[in-house]
């Protein structure tokens, strides 16, 4: 197995090269100019190109590209000009809040998701079945921003039972001490429930909104998944065995059906990553992925740089560790391999 | 009547395995086929009807439209939804009913040619590494990978945000996202079919690599493309949607329904609901109806795969 | 909306969770703490803390008013409509209590009882090292400190610990006012200089984190693109005492967001909002909106003379007669801006500025001239403007387009991303732009002076050069320095007049800053810099 897993190493090394290819050119063909910012609001043309030249945007692209992988090896990311801070920095402290409302959002979407398509799949063709799928797929249907804002205008605005899309916490809670990053478990590693609860509320909209997005996939395949197992000859038996379906549905069958389910909720989870960006500009979430899109629409490429890297290092591992959990799970794939 | 299902867990010995029961056309049985699919399955119906309603409007929608959806009229902005205006107007008094059918071209051709785009390049280079192997292979995987560690809707952003904000990018920048999605669905498609005995039969007869891609290899893909490129019509929209909400979108005054929730987006907290809801409407309506549509698809060519 | 309502709903939310209620004491601390900070919100916030520091943006240029002093400052008066407003004809002591004016200089006498907020006094060697640096850095602040003729390191001298000298190099009447802008902060010169380096002399690493200042306000944290805390020096003493003591300021990039958390109470006061919103929210009641115009402003059409047939004095004309000026004020502005358009005539009659021009909507004339110029068939174009300005220049663009499309001509609409505008402005290729522009000290020559003088600014989008109009920006000038204020006069009216017959630059409007606030809060006044003066603000009970 650590030889399959080595060889898996290997062939991710030509991927991540391309990627930093591909971010370098992309960034570079963005229009706008880094050096027009840098020489202030009533710089004229020679001062700009002066300015250009002393922070080496005049070199030909090779060797620019050059100078950016050997930043990169000392860990440089460069800095935003948007925040005037540096990009590894700014990345280090916006990462955890993105990767706590993507997981909760994920976690939200599974207990909404997975029970649903296990009852679909028992009670297939029925009305619950079509409600199932017409329901999941008007989470898909509908431009998540959009989502977004409609739930921040009905639950806060009009019902005012969110509160106010301030961020991660309200301004009169200060931020638990700073273990994982992330200020649910934080919170409640430190026994300070009032912030934890806090948090909580602050971050439920935001990733609801995402949830409602990754309600559909989900859903799909833990039916599917379930509809092929339940026809299997191991659950007729378990049945006619005289099993009670309790336990025959969630103690055999679903646990052999989780399997394609976690492969998809590796690729779900990467999509919400890109999901992300949105709603985290709805909801003034200081996550990466907000970050990465201001940057982006000023042509400060350091950070769209930084944070590509960073979410393709994070697709990667998780892809290992999909199949890392895969091979723990079923043995069938641990005797091939 | 009913044919045999296409199994792709065994090699297929003859393309599209369909029974002819005597004095019945191929053609025919898929007909048939499909309506009993589509009468079986009331949302697969009601997609399809709803399907022949969106290429309606696509392609009667300007001339049905009851204003001229670029005329301003700032004594009537921002009017909610009347007689008059079925659907009100917008803050610069254009209607919003005549904004949103004819937006439904625009969006409807960003949809397929988008779709059409990725079927080509994306098809095309899945058939070809699963068919011929080797270094084709290696290479269109990698690339494909290498977009996929992106993440997805970042990368559409910097496509349209380098190369301009036109139509003609946003498609593409489409296309190359949907890409390895293609390319691995395909190249799986050819794979299974390569040591298959029509294939072999044809190889026999002097028929080159090449003609066997493109004559034998990709009819039979294309039940499986067909019903991914359903979606990712869907996707097309709400793709582009996302792109005008952070000003990457189709340009002004260009009625496109995605910028046009992106824009009344921000009159929904002062109470005029209707610039964002209606054009939101249509995009779900269209977007919902492409993902049902593409489950009936699904359930016409392998029943088996029903999800 | 109260404090204690909200907390009970957030409440009533967690209960709903499964969770207790919060207990009464830790409400009340809350709403205790809530009085005395103000909770600002904007949709960007700084991205440098120190206004001379390289690329630093308008939200940046608020910190450095707050947190450090100036040797002067502008003293307050009451406009018409009874809101506040900064007084530019009424200079006020601020760091320095009082200062002598000669044929070679100017020499300013510092209190003695001013310190830095780390408790270091302020010496006449700060402010000399302070000024030093602004004209050193280069960039925006430099460029402002030339505007008063403020330019060499050796104008600058501390004679003693309290005395600091400004030699003139030329007369020029803007100098006083110009010290009185933010640029010319005075900073801690020897906490910068301990945080500088070879490579950086000036220190503006340092500064662009930290504030080193004596100004009423501290910053305790700052989270860029997030939030910015202040708290009050309670050691201030270039006047009086400000009540608030915490300020917190949040960026929120939404803009229905922003209307919704003021209308709810849940923020005290808000820029940023589209003129629709303000209009509402004024009709409401429920929040004060303050409206000021914006001194020195306005919104044009800028026609890039090099590019034709822009060239052709006979085509601009014609499009200024082809704007629908009008429709953009009900439908863009909702009514809350001075209109600059529909006068007798475009010559002037007073030195008012800004000043309506002599064009109206007026579609035959347009044709009419259009069709004396030679393009009686129209012509293609493309109207840029900036994204980051959109709320505003995107629906008067699709106006424009429309009205325009009448007489012939075909334009295309191109956006182009904040940040991405000063790059575009300043390689003036953009044929036909929407754009703003406000000069922060209130004279009309100034506002020529950058927008339409031959040096060819980056201001001047139009890439106008006119010897003629030159000559009269220098008279202008030249007259006010000298005081002869008749002469002044008419070298600014002839000014004016020239420069709307040529019509390189078409007045659109004159746009007013509006804020929304709590009705418990009072004090604001309308700065030229259009940022937020936290020092003369205070909040009542709620």
């Amino acid at each position: 197995m650590l030889q399959t897993l080595a060889k898996r190493l290997l062939t991710v090394i030509p991927t991540l090269i391309g990627v930093v290819i591909v971010t370098f050119l992309l960034t570079r063909v963005l229009p706008g100019d880094p050096a027009a910012y840098f020489a202030g609001p009533a710089a004229n043309a020679e001062s700009i190109e002066e300015i250009r030249q002393s922070l080496g945007f005049d070199r030909p692209l090779p060797e620019q590209f050059i100078s950016y992988i050997g930043d990169l090896a000392t860990g440089d990311l460069g800095n935003s000009l948007s925040t005037g801070q540096p990009v590894l920095a700014e990345i280090r402290a916006r990462l955890p809040a993105s990767a706590e409302l993507t997981l909760f959002g994920l976690l939200l979407s599974m207990a909404i998701a997975i029970p649903l398509g296990i009852l679909a799949a028992v009670k297939q063709g029925s009305a619950i079945d079509h409600a199932c799928r017409v329901l999941t797929t008007a989470g898909v249907s509908l431009p998540v921003f959009f989502t977004g804002l409609l739930f921040v205008y009905v639950f806060y605005f009009l019902l005012g039972w969110a509160p106010a899309p301030l961020g991660r916490l309200d301004i009169f809670f200060s931020p638990p001490p700073d273990i994982t990053g992330f200020y649910l478990v934080d919170s409640l590693l430190v026994g300070d429930v009032e912030t934890f609860r806090a948090a909580l509320a602050q971050i439920l909209l935001p990733a609801l909104t995402l949830a409602l997005f990754a309600l559909a996939p989900i859903a799909r395949i833990t039916r599917a998944s379930m509809l092929s197992v339940l026809s299997s000859e191991f659950i007729r038996t378990a049945r006619a065995s005289g099993l009670g379906t309790g336990k025959v549905i969630l103690g055999y069958a679903f646990r052999n059906a989780m399997l394609p389910v976690i492969t998809t909720l590796g690729m779900v989870f990467s999509f919400l990553l890109g999901a992300n960006v949105l709603v985290e500009k709805v909801f003034a979430w200081p996550g990466i992925g907000s970050f990465a899109v201001e940057a982006l629409i000023q042509s400060d490429y350091a950070p769209v740089q930084g944070f590509v890297l960073t979410m393709a290092l994070l697709y990667v591992a998780l892809n290992f560790i999909i199949d890392l959990l895969y091979s723990l799970i079923d043995p069938r794939v641990r005797i091939e391999a | 009547m009913t044919s045999a299902p296409v199994e792709s867990s065994s090699v297929p010995t003859s393309p599209l395995q369909v029974s002819h029961p005597a004095g019945g056309s191929r053609f025919g049985e898929t007909l048939k086929h499909a309506r009993y699919v589509v009468t079986g399955n009331p949302v697969t119906g009601f997609a399809f009807a709803l399907f022949v309603i969106i290429v309606g409007a696509a392609i009667f929608g300007p001339a049905i439209a009851p204003y001229d959806p670029y005329a301003s009229d700032t004594a009537a902005a921002l009017q909610s939804p009347s007689a008059a205006h079925w659907f009100g107007t917008d803050q610069v008094g254009r209607d919003i009913l005549s904004r949103v059918l004819v937006a439904t071209r625009l969006d409807l051709t960003i949809a397929v040619a988008s779709v059409a785009l990725v079927f080509a390049i994306g098809g095309l280079a899945g058939i070809a590494a699963g068919f011929v192997l080797g270094w084709t292979d290696r290479v269109v995987s990698r690339i494909s990978d290498t977009i996929m560690a992106f993440p997805l809707f970042v990368l559409a952003m910097g496509i349209v945000a380098a190369l301009g904000n036109t139509v003609t990018n946003i498609v593409i920048a489409t296309a190359i996202v949907n890409f390895p999605l293609y390319q691995r669905i395909a190249r799986a498609e050819a794979n299974i079919r390569r040591e298959a005995g029509f294939v072999q039969a044809a190889r026999l007869t002097g028929n080159s690599e090449f003609r066997i891609l493109l004559t034998q290899i990709l009819p039979n893909i294309m039940p499986i493309m067909v019903v991914q490129m359903s979606l990712t019509m869907g996707y097309a929209i709400l793709n582009a949607a996302g792109l005008s909400f952070i000003g990457l979108g189709v340009k002004p005054p260009t009625p496109e329904w995605g910028i046009m929730v992106a824009e009344g987006a921000s009159f929904i907290i002062s109470g005029e609901w209707w610039l964002a809801l209606f054009p939101g409407l249509a995009l779900m309506i269209a977007v919902f109806c492409f993902n049902l549509l593409g489950d009936g698809l699904r359930d016409i060519i392998d029943p088996q795969r029903r999800t | 909306m109260h404090r204690r309502d909200f907390l009970k709903s957030a409440s009533a939310a967690t209960v709903a969770l499964g969770a207790t209620t919060l207990p009464l004491p830790w409400s009340l601390a809350f709403a205790q703490s809530r009085s005395e900070s103000l909770l600002l919100i904007t949709e960007n916030g700084p991205n440098n803390l120190d206004i001379q520091g390289v690329g630093t943006n308008r939200p940046g240029y608020e910190v450095s008013w707050n947190c450090y002093d100036r040797l002067l400052s502008y003293g307050t008066k009451t406009l018409p409509d009874g809101s506040l407003s900064y007084d530019k004809d009424k200079i006020i002591p601020e760091l320095a209590e009082s200062w002598e004016e000669d044929d070679e200089g100017i020499t300013f006498h510092l209190r003695q009882d001013a310190a830095f907020h780390d408790g270091t006094p302020v010496t006449a060697a700060d402010v000399k090292w302070s000024f030093d640096r602004a004209v050193s850095v280069g960039g925006f602040a430099t460029v402002q400190m030339a505007a008063g003729s403020l330019k060499e390191p050796d104008q600058f001298e501390a004679i003693d610990d309290h005395t600091f000298r400004i030699k003139f190099i030329e007369k020029n009447f803007l100098l006083i006012p110009d010290l009185a802008v933010i640029v010319p902060g005075i900073y801690n010169s020897a906490l910068v200089k301990a945080n500088a380096s070879d490579a950086d002399p000036w220190g503006l690493e340092y500064t662009k984190n930290n504030v080193a200042g004596s100004g009423a306000f501290k910053v305790d944290k700052w989270t860029p693109g997030t939030e910015v805390l202040y708290a009050r020096n309670d050691d201030w003493k270039c006047g009086p005492l400000p009540a608030l003591k915490r300020v917190i300021w949040r960026t929120i990039p939404s803009a229905g967001n922003r209307r919704a958390l003021i209308e709810r109470g849940d923020a005290d006061v808000s820029f940023d909002l589209p003129a629709k919103d303000f209009l509402e929210l004024s009709k409401e009641g429920k929040v004060k909106v303050v409206s000021t115009p914006i001194s020195n402003g306005m919104w044009c059409v800028e026609l890039n003379v090099t590019k034709p047939p822009f060239d052709n004095k006979l085509v601009r004309q014609a499009v200024a007669y082809a704007i629908p000026y009008q429709k953009i004020m009900d439908a863009v502005m909702f009514g809350r801006a001075k209109p600059l358009f529909g006068a007798e005539s475009n010559v002037a009659d007073s030195i008012a500025w800004p000043r309506p021009s002599g064009y109206s909507t007026d579609l035959d004339k347009a044709k009419a001239l259009l069709a004396e110029a030679g393009y009686a068939d129209g012509f293609e174009t493309e109207i840029s403007f900036d994204l980051g300005q959109g709320v505003v220049s995107e629906p008067a663009a699709i106006l424009i387009q429309e009205s325009l499309a009448g007489i012939g001509i075909k334009t295309a609409i191109n956006k182009v991303p904040g940040a991405n505008w000063r790059g575009e402005m300043a390689k003036k290729s953009m044929p036909f732009l929407i754009n703003f522009f406000s000069g922060w000290l209130d004279y009309p020559e100034y506002f020529f002076f950058w927008c339409y003088d031959g040096q060819n600014a980056v201001f001047n989008t139009m890439s106008y050069q006119n010897p003629d109009l030159d000559a009269l920006i220098d008279a202008a000038y030249a007259t006010h320095t000298a005081g002869d204020m008749a002469a002044y006069e008419t070298a600014v009216k002839d000014m004016i007049t020239l420069a709307y017959e040529e019509a390189p630059r078409i007045p659109l409007f004159q746009p007013y800053l509006e804020v929304a606030m709590q009705n418990t809060i009072d004090g604001y006044s309308y700065w030229f810099h259009r940022q937020l003066d936290y020092r003369s603000l205070s909040k009542g009970e709620a």
